[in-house]
């Protein structure tokens, strides 16, 4: 501590000497080993140059730094650049006048910039229906199937190749129920893996108006025959004690890597914590799809957050964010974050350099996620930005619950994710509707 | 309750008062004031389009049958926890006051648990009680309980009581002992000598006397059970299973916090604070007149 | 106590015990947690004993070093601002609400009653509703990152008020005439013996009000970009990982329960008040 605290106040002193910086607030949530990341991102934008300084503030989990924005933003005084989670998006983009899209950013600060070099599945969950990008894609991960290999031996299952279809899947977890083990099947961050990303892998809507990327009067799908279906099926397995439910967001993690649990459908952004915990020998997979559905498999959808940048700052200051928007878009940059901290990779390029350096060899599983993302997208599977979303998530977790403690049935909750959800994208696109 | 003897000025009071009535003037009324217009209009998270509503926020609210379960849930578990919290707390306050070996000790061990912040307690729960993993579980599944409060509504419900009522416990139990400290000995040794037994003294003498602290904690608890329990309830279940332990505050908190839905949270506000100061009008107004100054 | 009464002496200690053992529980498992390695705790069921990492891990959480956690700010800093915030909020609460307690029990004046329920009133709007235009009238005032920022907006409460009038309710009318009959003022009451005889309230109090300003997470995130005015629960919060990364649940606990020494020792001092306030009240 009192080492770091001298070379603060060397570096200060030092940069005393040098002209004025300009100084850029940026705002996050990003905790533990990510938080590390982000502080060296800026320390080393910072040294590469003199005219801006980027100063990272932890502002606490994603909804308490969006309310510190919010509250700031009222008050006058808020950060330049904001991350958001996704689920964020449509708010973000709704407010008028709070947000400037940082395709406008880069182009005005003339710094070159090719949205063409950005992963489509990634990019364009935070792009206009203009084509024109809104908020930078920092932090993102996707959905993928983490399995025992352990477990499986141990049931007399091939573990060379990974369940690849949700009938395997099942059939996986009946061997591994009748070699004793108690909880075959768990799901973490259930709405988003198996509605959200179910529904772009299988190339089907989740909302109209491609998922809402087209407009307010998005409403939602997700009681088609192919989701009722699915949610049949695990309601069934859960019946059988094939599918063991373990809590909501990303709790149900921590039984897979006690091995309680022997597969699990969750964030790429797991990889880190299992390999580094588990004390078993285990795989990662693309995540199960069902294999008579047409065009399956499409792409999964991000999970994550972007940066924003704010409203109402001076023109030398969007020139800096600029600057540092382009650092962190360098293959090097892009590469090296993305294996440190397991996020995607947000250009190609950057996919293409970790390749040919032979990460994905060393660390196997590493690429699968990416290998999810980086292919064509479709009006269905392109992203999800609907309004009210944090609140259509709870909602999607409450109904689900009550399928798997066999109060509802699929077809039952799946209507009610329907009814209530379309009553909030009525009341948000009502708010927004006016300027 | 009103004091025979007084002091007369004019202006002391006024003075006296001052400070108070200044911070909470500009840093409760005013603000408060602008949180509760919210409810009558209906705002992007950021405020940049604001537009009157009316009524239309309690509208919603009426029409959403969840939001009308939820005040059930909220009467059960607002009612358990200030029945549990002061009760227990009291017992253990009076036995702490009887000893004297080792009363620092239980005192402080007792009254220790209420530093832990609540960021970390909610994951001390989740700890002891996580269906397969915790603590707790793995002993309730070893007496026959399949525990298991991520589907089972009752298990939730009790979860999220215990977490809320050990909080207050430490809580009350200091107000207690304080209160217990005041009673003279004077009084509790005459009636031992007119041949009273503990028992008897207790109810005679010692919990009268300790009605003000008792009246100040039934309100306090009140107050605590329906506002400020949302993070525990944020950090145990999320409301969950389902809505089984979604109480009214944790939706304000919720609406407001996580959703930016201002007006909705607001008018929930409303509707809270019109609840609890009636609870507790009733409670100064009838329960007041039992208390023993 | 008055009598010996040995049964009623081992029927309190049972009691205390058990409710000690439910009580603390938590602290305990808190403390086990504290001395393993993170990965020994993730396994079903934790342990119950302590391990042997003590050293290593308390270190690493006073240093804010240990692999990978991203708090920069050193547990030492944090707790010296916590401490500053808490002393602020606790001693400003008590001085104001004794003088409206005093106020309005003591004195008759126009709408006594209406300035008991306004400031009653002010514990039914939880701060998390009010909090963004709380924000703005803070930031107007120019308050943000100071230690006024932090405190001042948290003094505006009603427990205390509350307390103290229910205390002074309870104070024989006789104290108030000989004083009166000695010829003092109302202040000189107030100092000589009013505020003597709240020793214990006051106690009671400051321990709570401590604990409450010290356990500050979310008014302080709001109102201060400046990482060197973070109290110490936003070190804690900010090293549990929320997303999928490991949260290393050791070193947390570690903290945790560094951070609790203050409270802890404020705890065991005011209980010598308690007793002190036992003498006093025998007139």
């Amino acid at each position: 501590m009192k080492f770091h605290v001298a070379a603060v106040a060397l570096a200060a002193a030092l940069s005393v000497s040098a002209h004025a910086q300009t100084e850029i607030q940026w705002w996050h949530s990003m905790t533990a080993v990510n938080g590390e990341v982000v502080n060296d991102l800026a320390k080393n934008f910072n040294a590469t140059q003199k005219n801006y300084k980027i100063v990272p503030t932890y502002k606490g989990t994603y909804d308490e730094s969006f309310t510190a924005a919010v509250a700031a933003f009222r008050a006058g005084n808020a950060p330049h650049i904001l991350q958001v989670f996704e689920v964020g998006t449509a708010t973000m983009m709704a407010s008028k006048g709070v947000t400037v899209p940082v395709g406008k950013v880069m182009k005005d600060s003339g710094e070159k910039f090719d949205p063409k070099a950005y992963v489509s599945a990634v990019a364009g969950y935070y792009t206009a229906p203009s084509g024109e990008m809104l908020s930078f894609p920092f932090n993102s991960s996707t959905t993928v199937f983490y399995f025992n290999k352990d477990a499986f031996k141990a049931a007399g299952i091939d573990t060379t190749t990974a369940p690849g279809t949700w009938p395997e899947v099942a059939l996986a977890a009946a061997k591994l129920k009748a070699s004793g083990h108690k909880c075959p099947l768990s799901i973490a961050w259930q709405g988003w893996t198996q509605l959200e990303s179910f529904s772009a892998w299988h190339n089907v809507e989740f909302a109209t108006k491609g998922n809402g990327l087209q407009g307010m009067d998005a409403r939602m799908k997700v009681n088609s025959p192919l989701h009722v279906r699915h949610i049949d099926n695990l309601a069934n397995m859960a019946k059988q004690g094939l599918f063991v439910y373990k809590g909501r967001a990303n709790v149900p993690e921590a039984s897979f890597i006690s091995g309680e649990c022997a597969m699990m459908t969750t964030s790429t952004g797991f990889y880190g914590n299992v390999a580094k915990n588990a004390k078993f020998a285990w795989g990662l997979a693309p995540l199960p799809h069902y294999p008579d559905v047409p065009g399956a498999p499409q792409n999964t959808v991000i999970g994550g957050a972007s940066l924003w940048v704010m409203a109402g700052k001076k023109q030398d200051e969007y020139k800096g964010i600029a600057q540092f928007f382009n650092y962190l878009s360098s293959p090097e940059i892009q590469a090296a974050t993305h294996q440190r901290t397991g996020y995607l990779p947000i250009t190609t390029a950057a996919f293409q350099l970790t390749e040919k350096s032979g990460f994905y060899q060393k660390n196997p599983g590493t690429d699968v996620g990416v290998n999810q993302m980086i292919r064509k997208t479709t009006d269905k599977s392109r992203g999800i930005r609907l309004g009210n979303y944090v609140q259509i998530r709870t909602i999607e977790d409450e109904e689900l619950e009550q399928v798997w403690s066999g109060k509802k049935s699929a077809k039952e909750a799946l209507d009610s994710i329907v009814l209530r959800g379309n009553e909030l994208l009525e009341r948000f696109e009502k708010a927004n509707k006016k300027s | 309750m009103e004091k025979r003897v007084v002091f007369r000025s004019a202006w002391l009071p006024w003075v006296l008062i001052a400070p108070q009535v200044a911070v909470i003037g500009v840093f409760f009324f005013w603000p408060a004031g602008q949180a509760l217009l919210q409810s009558v209009q209906q705002s992007d998270a950021f405020g940049t389009s604001v537009e009157w509503v009316g009524l239309e926020n309690f509208r919603n609210l009426w029409n959403d049958a969840t939001y009308l379960a939820s005040f059930y849930t909220t009467a059960l578990f607002s009612t358990l926890v200030a029945v549990l919290g002061i009760g227990l707390s009291l017992i253990l306050a009076v036995f702490a006051d009887r000893i004297v070996k080792g009363a620092m000790v239980y005192k402080t061990l007792l009254i220790w648990p209420y530093a832990v912040a609540p960021a970390v307690a909610g994951v001390l729960w989740l700890f002891m009680f996580a269906p397969s993993v915790g603590v707790v579980s793995f002993w309730l599944r070893a007496l026959g309980v399949d525990w298991n409060h991520l589907l089972n509504g009752r298990h939730a419900m009790t979860l999220v009581i215990m977490a809320a009522v050990w909080k207050q416990i430490s809580y009350n139990f200091l107000f207690f002992l304080a209160g217990l400290q005041s009673i003279p000995k004077s009084l509790i040794e005459a009636a031992a000598i007119d041949g009273a037994r503990p028992w008897r003294r207790f109810w005679t003498i010692v919990f009268p006397l300790l009605s003000p602290t008792t009246f100040f904690l039934l309100v306090i608890n009140i107050v605590y059970a329906f506002f400020d329990t949302f993070g525990i309830i944020d950090a145990v279940t999320q409301g969950g299973p389902g809505k089984e332990t979604a109480i009214l505050v944790y939706k304000v908190y919720y609406d407001g916090f996580k959703a930016m839905d201002l007006g909705g949270s607001a008018a929930q506000s409303v509707v809270l604070m019109v609840i609890v100061v009636v609870l507790t009008v009733v409670q100064f107004r009838f329960v007041e007149k039992k208390v023993n100054y | 106590m008055v009598e010996r009464r040995p049964l009623l002496d081992v029927l309190s200690h049972a009691v205390l015990i058990l409710g000690v053992l439910v009580v603390a529980f938590p602290l305990y498992l808190t403390f086990v947690a504290s001395t393993h390695t993170a990965d020994a705790i993730v396994q079903a069921p934790m342990p119950l004993l302590p391990g042997t990492h003590l050293t290593e891990n308390y270190s690493a959480a006073w240093y804010g070093t240990g692999g990978g956690n991203g708090s920069k700010a050193p547990v030492g800093q944090m707790m010296l601002v916590s401490l500053i915030s808490a002393l602020i909020i606790t001693l400003g609460k008590i001085a104001i609400s004794l003088l409206s307690a005093f106020a309005i029990v003591y004195f008759r004046f126009p709408f006594r009653m209406f300035f008991f329920w306004a400031i009653f009133i002010t514990l039914m709007l939880p701060v998390e509703v009010r909090i963004l235009p709380t924000y703005k009238v803070v930031s107007d005032l120019g308050m943000l990152n100071s230690y006024a920022g932090l405190t001042v907006p948290l003094i505006a409460s009603a427990t205390a008020t509350f307390l103290f009038r229910q205390f002074f309710l309870t104070v024989p009318e006789e104290l108030v005439e000989a004083a009166r009959m000695d010829g003092a003022g109302p202040m000189r009451f107030f100092k000589d013996v009013l505020v003597p005889l709240s020793k214990t309230s006051i106690a009671a109090l400051f321990v709570i009000q401590f604990i409450y300003g010290w356990n500050q997470y979310l008014w302080p995130l709001l109102v201060t970009t400046n990482e060197n005015m973070y109290p110490v629960v936003i070190g804690i919060k900010r090293m549990i990982s929320g997303g999928d990364a490991q949260t290393e649940w050791n070193v947390v606990m570690a903290t945790a329960l560094l951070a609790m020494i203050p409270p802890a020792l404020v705890v065991m001092l005011m209980q010598k008040w308690f007793v002190k306030g036992l003498v006093d009240t025998e007139k």
